[in-house]
């Protein structure tokens, strides 16, 4: 082919190599992290107790609260979709393990496999009738969240009398249980929650999904043009209704730990706005909006700036009414330093 | 490629066997019918040119061979086997590939996750084989005589006519029989078109069916070898490259009559008041505020 447009041997020179610091820079995760090194330093020097090496596990278990459900939730939005309903799904979580295995009598783990497949069900009826409609995932999920959380309430009330479901702490299965879910150990002075190793796990197994394997290009793909993706052949529908799946596996994981952290009794009315957080975190950690692009490990970043701030406004001695003020404040900063960010590292 | 040598070989022993074959297919959608009884016949190693107006049914046409709607009248064959699309992995693994218009590509996605989007490699543990993936996509995109530096690129920075080349490309990597191109021309400048018209000639030399679809008589006669025209959902010329020259095509897409009562029309139009006047008489653009 010899034409002038383009030289297939000839040695192109319209683009230089990307020196690694430009690279790093085009990161979707860069923003979050420059924030989160912001914070840090920030509260070090203004709040006294956040240098204190004790309180850095009560840190990140604020943030790993919310980065569990931050992992799936940040792979829904590179996949195109949101769902406002991985709040109070959380909360249906616990409750229904608590009440099934309450009211019936039964072993704790079997009320927890019920908890866990009706998670999946929630999860599997949004991606259904998100893709059986074409509605946006923001209406039917709206929908699921009025839906739970009216359910929450109601049927805790109906069985137990009360807005939080019966204990369940002297059943069968409740102490191994607690030891997978919300038991804690020490490390080097720091104590650590069982959750935040969880987290961890759950950042480093979704980021290698998300980057290095064939279904985290598919959710690239349906995220970024999912009608290119489905010319391909790439199985659109069962992605994003897998990727629904997700977020309801997790939202029972985060459920168990807030069923078995609090001696087995759950607040129906729990886990509202919630879902917001979620967002936060994987929007700070750089998923767009719109689809197509974004991180697990900023999403776990997002979140890890969450917990330094919601612990940094009490150990810096101010009002905790502040905290919603400044994570606005955050969400808005990282942001823009992200676009900004990004916009440098595209035009070197 | 192995897989396209392999079908080169199957076209010099068969040429005049259709591949993709349509008998009286129609489709409708609800009480509107956009394709009324139109057959096609795609052979190995010739360029079928589909033209047409817009809203003529070529999109449709191609929509049904390309499976993403099933056709609701008339036969679809694939190697004279009897087929009903009801998705485009089925039809693409029937040998059918199809680069659309509006390109088939993830814009935020790099070169090398496109090209093999839906066909990715891995190695152990469903870990995808980033090296190999793009080592293939560098060679098979100089090959064509595109040459993209960095395959990290999204293909959203990328021109049309290297984006189109990659779409190009991919299908004929993954052993595509037939090659269906919507308007692959339609949105290039001159030294872009014919570079992807001179790899379309490259694909049926090599052994494909090529299927392409284009308003443009100009483009289609460099390089068909087989004519159809569609109007309002049927088809009104169907004619071998021997039969027809690049004016009779020209006059029978714009409607002959049709253009020449427009041609009648325009000569109405006093040209003079659009042409530019001499430099010695500079215009002067008179403000509003002067004249009063």
């Amino acid at each position: 082919m010899a034409s002038t447009i383009a030289t297939p041997t000839g040695v192109d020179d319209r683009v230089s190599t990307r020196s690694i610091g430009a690279r790093l820079l085009s990161r979707p995760e860069i923003g979050s992290l420059v924030g989160a090194a912001v914070i840090l330093v920030f509260f070090l020097i203004s709040a006294a107790p956040f240098r204190d090496i004790n309180n850095t596990g009560t840190i990140l278990y604020g943030a790993a609260l919310i980065g569990v459900m931050a992992v799936p939730v940040s792979l829904l939005m590179v996949g195109g979709e949101f769902d406002l309903s991985a709040g109070v799904a959380v909360t249906t979580g616990g409750l229904t393990a608590g009440i099934v295995a309450y009211q019936f009598s039964l072993n704790v783990w079997v009320g927890m496999a019920v908890s866990l497949a009706l998670a999946l069900l929630i999860g599997l009826f949004n991606g259904w009738l998100l893709m059986r409609t074409g509605l946006p995932s923001f209406l039917v999920t709206l929908g699921t969240f009025f839906i739970l959380q009216g359910v929450n309430i109601a049927v805790t009330r109906l069985t137990s009398g009360a807005v939080a479901s019966n204990s369940i702490s002297d059943m069968d299965g409740f102490s191994a249980a607690k030891a997978v879910f919300a038991s804690e150990f020490k490390l080097g002075g720091i104590t650590v929650k069982i959750i935040i190793v969880w987290w961890i796990l759950f950042v480093a197994l979704a980021a290698w999904v998300l980057l290095k394997t064939k279904v985290g290009n598919w959710i690239f793909a349906v995220g970024g043009d999912a009608a290119a993706a489905r010319a391909v052949g790439v199985p659109v529908k069962k992605v994003k209704i897998g990727l629904f799946m997700t977020v309801g596996f997790f939202a029972w994981f985060t459920g168990m730990q807030l069923l078995f952290n609090q001696n087995g009794v759950v607040q129906s009315g729990e886990g509202v706005g919630k879902e917001f957080l979620y967002i936060i975190a994987a929007v700070v950690g750089g998923c767009l909006l719109t689809g197509g692009y974004g991180s697990v490990v900023g999403a776990a970043v997002g979140a890890l700036i969450f917990g330094m701030v919601q612990l940094g406004v009490v150990y810096a001695g101010w009002n905790p009414d502040w905290f919603k003020a400044f994570l606005g404040v955050m969400l808005l900063l990282a942001t823009i330093v992200n676009l900004v960010v990004k916009k440098k590292a595209d035009a070197r | 490629m192995t897989t396209t040598k392999g079908f080169a070989s199957e076209a010099a022993s068969s040429p005049t066997t259709p591949v993709v074959h349509l008998e009286d297919v129609g489709k409708s959608y609800g009480n509107i019918q956009a394709l009324r009884g139109v057959s096609l016949s795609v052979r190995q190693g010739e360029i079928t040119c589909v033209l047409g107006d817009n809203g003529a049914g070529k999109s449709t046409l191609i929509k049904i061979i390309a499976g993403l709607h099933a056709h609701t009248a008339g036969t679809l064959s694939v190697n004279g086997e009897e087929r009903h699309f009801s998705s485009p992995r089925e039809s693409m693994d029937s040998g059918i590939a199809t680069v659309y218009q509006d390109l088939a590509l993830a814009p935020l996605m790099s070169v090398w996750r496109n090209f093999f989007l839906g066909n990715e490699l891995t190695k152990a543990f469903g870990t995808l084989d980033a090296t190999r993936m793009k080592k293939i996509t560098d060679g098979e995109l100089t090959k064509m005589g595109i040459s993209i530096p960095n395959l990290e690129q999204p293909v959203g920075m990328l021109s049309g006519g290297q984006r189109q080349c990659i779409a190009i490309a991919r299908a004929i990597y993954f052993g595509a029989k037939v090659l269906i191109l919507d308007e692959p021309t339609a949105a290039l400048g001159v030294k872009q078109s014919g570079v992807v018209l001179k790899y379309i000639v490259k694909a049926r030399d090599a052994g494909l069916g090529v299927v392409f679809i284009t308003h443009n008589p100009h483009h289609a006669y460099l390089v068909g070898n087989h004519f159809v025209v569609l109007k309002l959902g049927r088809v009104a010329l169907d004619t071998h490259r021997a039969d027809i020259t690049l004016e009779q095509l020209t006059n029978e897409m714009a409607g002959g009559s049709e253009l020449e009562a427009l041609s009648h029309e325009l000569r109405g139009i006093d040209a003079e008041a659009v042409v530019v006047r001499p430099a010695d008489e500079p215009v002067r653009i008179q403000s509003p505020l002067e004249s009063t």
